[in-house]
């Protein structure tokens, strides 16, 4: 993992000391809130429904032990026992008071981690693969990258008022598990005819009210210039974004109105003027960034763990774990371990202290230390040998770690929704709560195979909707909650977004609404083809009869 | 009967408070001044004003509400919401202490 040099610890605790007199001003009724809401949100600091958020930002969604257990004694300390993880691969506690913000972003200093840039027209977080370093589909590692993108953009002079928030993925692998397609910039790591590696930088993609499918602006950057490149994408939105209308503000407008040509076209003219002198420093940095995710020294395993082999042919639940949450490791002998923040009725994304300290404790024991966050708001143990998992299972079903359902219709993708969050319209999480318990039955689950559901309740689209195979969408209809099913959504390699499929429901007609939707691919699909392939086979007409026409 | 509260949260621990007849701030909606006349509306309003230059609470704003059997609710789930806590956790927020309210954010 990424260690702070000098350079990281002395501008996080001088921001923690300049936030210090500043809550101390504002508390002291020197600031008013005018003068200090750009202060606060430059930290992190949210007003929601109910109290003061705080956004804490995991670079490219990855923690140490040590890191997730500083978090889960922040939860302790500071908020009500538990943390929810975002799908921006971050994590965010509900009700932090302002006058303890100082303390807690001193203690979150300490383990090398702060909340700087988790809000406002800024750069955000770079997300990336949770599987990183250690896919087995892997090109390259994104993580050196992601962290040069972290230096690179914080407290960037230029890129610190752009016209709206600005959101990078970065993938490695072929198979993208990081959405790359749908944020402001994606990256994806591909490898030319001559064995070299580059970067296909895709721009203009996003959610929200106005969802889109990026464009690839360079099919094939060579990697050493990548910081100039991005410049270069920055520098045309900077002058020409639109600062009028917050609602067309994002990169995306801009890419659209212009049409990809254009936006092509004005990107490398910019390019062509800055020439690239920083390359070399560029890359004498990623060299020495890079040694720091340099991979842990792996025993040398046997492909195949006998009693591995034997514990899943005799306890049916531990196969149905291993189906699901575990994946294929690069190294041979070890396994990806997905751990599901999405218990049966539970509320996605949420995990309480203890939780937070098992993890911690069993990520230092099996999976050298690390753990990663998923933008699907689960975790991930990523280095673990095939002859632990039995155990690992046993320890995190005995914290209620252990649903075996990521990437089946059990892990369902939900914003806070009106439970939390001061701008939305309706409530995700019972809707969650609701589909989920109606799919209980883990075997109806795997029969039913890979799925997303994905709910945001308003607009803005935190919980992703408009990429889910199933989308939810939360609206208030005269004071009353509806909800907008979209189907054929999609955040992989094959990005897509949702459909919407007609009227919306009342919010306890949802699960019945899903229920017809799952029976009635059963009955389309061919052989295991999975929910998406069929949608995109048959279209949305059978879904519809099925759900407007019967009644 | 219907009618408006002001409402905000405070700036030191961003707790949703309401504006009293005594004129203070209270975690308590049964305490909250109910408008139900234009007289009242208009203290409301300036209160509302001079709220966001004073350091005491911050992001005030007026709702409707409504007085059912005696008791204050606001009309919308989402004013419910934020007076009483999220309704997935009922173990947090002011339902979780006995000062949201007698009512339900969802009926």
């Amino acid at each position: 993992m990424y260690r702070y040099d000098e350079f990281d610890h002395r501008f996080v605790r001088e921001r923690v000391g300049q936030f210090r007199d500043q809550v101390e001003r504002r508390l002291g009724g020197e600031l008013s809130e005018a003068e200090f809401k750009p202060l606060r949100l430059m930290n992190g600091v949210y007003l929601q429904l109910h109290a003061y958020m705080l956004r804490v930002a995991i670079p490219y969604g990855t923690l140490s032990s040590a890191q997730m257990r500083r978090l889960a004694e922040i939860a302790d300390t500071y908020d009500k026992g538990y943390a929810h993880f975002t799908t921006r691969q971050n994590v965010q506690y509900n009700w932090p008071k302002l006058k303890d913000m100082p303390d807690l972003l001193d203690d979150l200093a300490d383990v090398e981690m702060h909340a700087i840039q988790t809000s406002g027209n800024c750069i955000r977080n770079v997300t990336t693969d949770q599987w990183a370093g250690v896919a087995a589909d892997e090109v390259a590692d994104p993580r050196p990258v992601c962290e040069l993108l972290r230096q690179w953009s914080s407290l960037h002079p230029e890129f610190s008022f752009l016209p709206r928030k600005f959101k990078i993925a970065v993938t490695g692998a072929p198979r993208d598990r990081a959405a790359v397609a749908v944020h402001d910039i994606g990256l994806r790591m591909h490898v030319n005819a001559d064995g070299a590696r580059g970067w296909e930088v895709l721009a203009g993609g996003g959610q929200g009210r106005t969802p889109m499918i990026a464009i690839t602006v360079r099919e094939f950057l060579p990697e050493a210039e990548l910081l100039g490149y991005l410049e270069a994408v920055m520098r045309v939105y900077n002058l020409h974004g639109r600062r009028d209308n917050k609602y067309k503000a994002r990169i995306k407008i801009l890419v659209h109105e212009l049409g990809a040509d254009a936006f092509r076209a004005q990107v490398e003219a910019e390019y062509a003027k800055l020439g690239s002198p920083t390359v070399d420093v560029e890359q004498r940095e990623l060299e020495r960034i890079s040694a720091y995710f340099a991979p842990p020294v792996y025993d040398e395993l046997d492909e195949t763990c006998v009693p591995f082999e034997l514990a899943k042919n005799e306890n049916r639940e531990f196969a149905w774990w291993v189906k699901s949450n575990v994946s294929a490791h690069k190294v041979s002998g070890y396994a990806i371990v997905n751990i599901s923040l999405k218990p049966t009725g539970g509320i996605p994304g949420d995990a309480t202290s203890q939780q937070m300290f098992v993890v911690a404790d069993l990520a230092e024991q099996y999976s050298h230390a690390e753990i990663r966050v998923t933008h699907r708001q689960n975790l991930v143990l990523p280095d673990v040998r095939l002859s632990d998992l039995y155990t690992l299972w046993i320890e995190l079903n005995s914290a209620e770690l252990a649903t075996a359902n990521v990437g089946l219709i059990g892990d369902i993708v939900a914003c806070p929704g009106l439970d939390y969050c001061a701008l939305a319209t309706a409530r995700s999480i019972p809707i969650a709560q609701d589909v989920s318990e109606r799919f209980e039955d883990l075997k109806r689950q795997h029969d039913i195979g890979s799925l997303t559901i994905n709910i945001s309740g308003c607009i803005n689209a935190c919980g992703h909707h408009h990429v889910g195979h199933i989308g939810i969408l939360g609206l208030d209809k005269k004071g009353e909650e509806f909800y907008q099913i979209t189907l054929g959504g999609s955040s992989d390699e094959n990005a897509s977004i949702g459909t919407i499929l007609g009227p919306g429901f009342a919010g306890d007609q949802v699960a019945d609404a899903i229920e017809t939707i799952v029976e009635t691919y059963l009955g389309l699909r061919a052989d295991d083809e999975p929910f998406i392939e069929t949608y995109r086979r048959v279209g949305a007409k059978p879904f519809k009869e099925a759900l407007y026409e019967t009644a | 009967m219907s009618g408006k509260i002001l409402t905000a949260n405070r700036v030191n621990d961003g707790d949703v408070v309401f504006f009293t007849s005594d004129h203070q701030w209270s975690l308590r909606i049964s305490d909250a001044l109910f408008a139900e006349d234009e007289a009242v509306l208009e203290l409301l309003e300036d209160q509302l004003r001079l709220a966001e230059t004073g350091t005491e609470v911050t992001d005030a704003y007026v709702f409707d509400a409504e007085k059912f059997d005696g008791v204050l609710r606001p009309r919308h789930i989402r004013e419910r919401i934020r007076t009483l806590g999220p309704t997935v956790r009922a173990d947090l927020g002011k339902q979780s202490n006995g000062t949201g309210g007698a009512f339900s954010a969802v009926s």
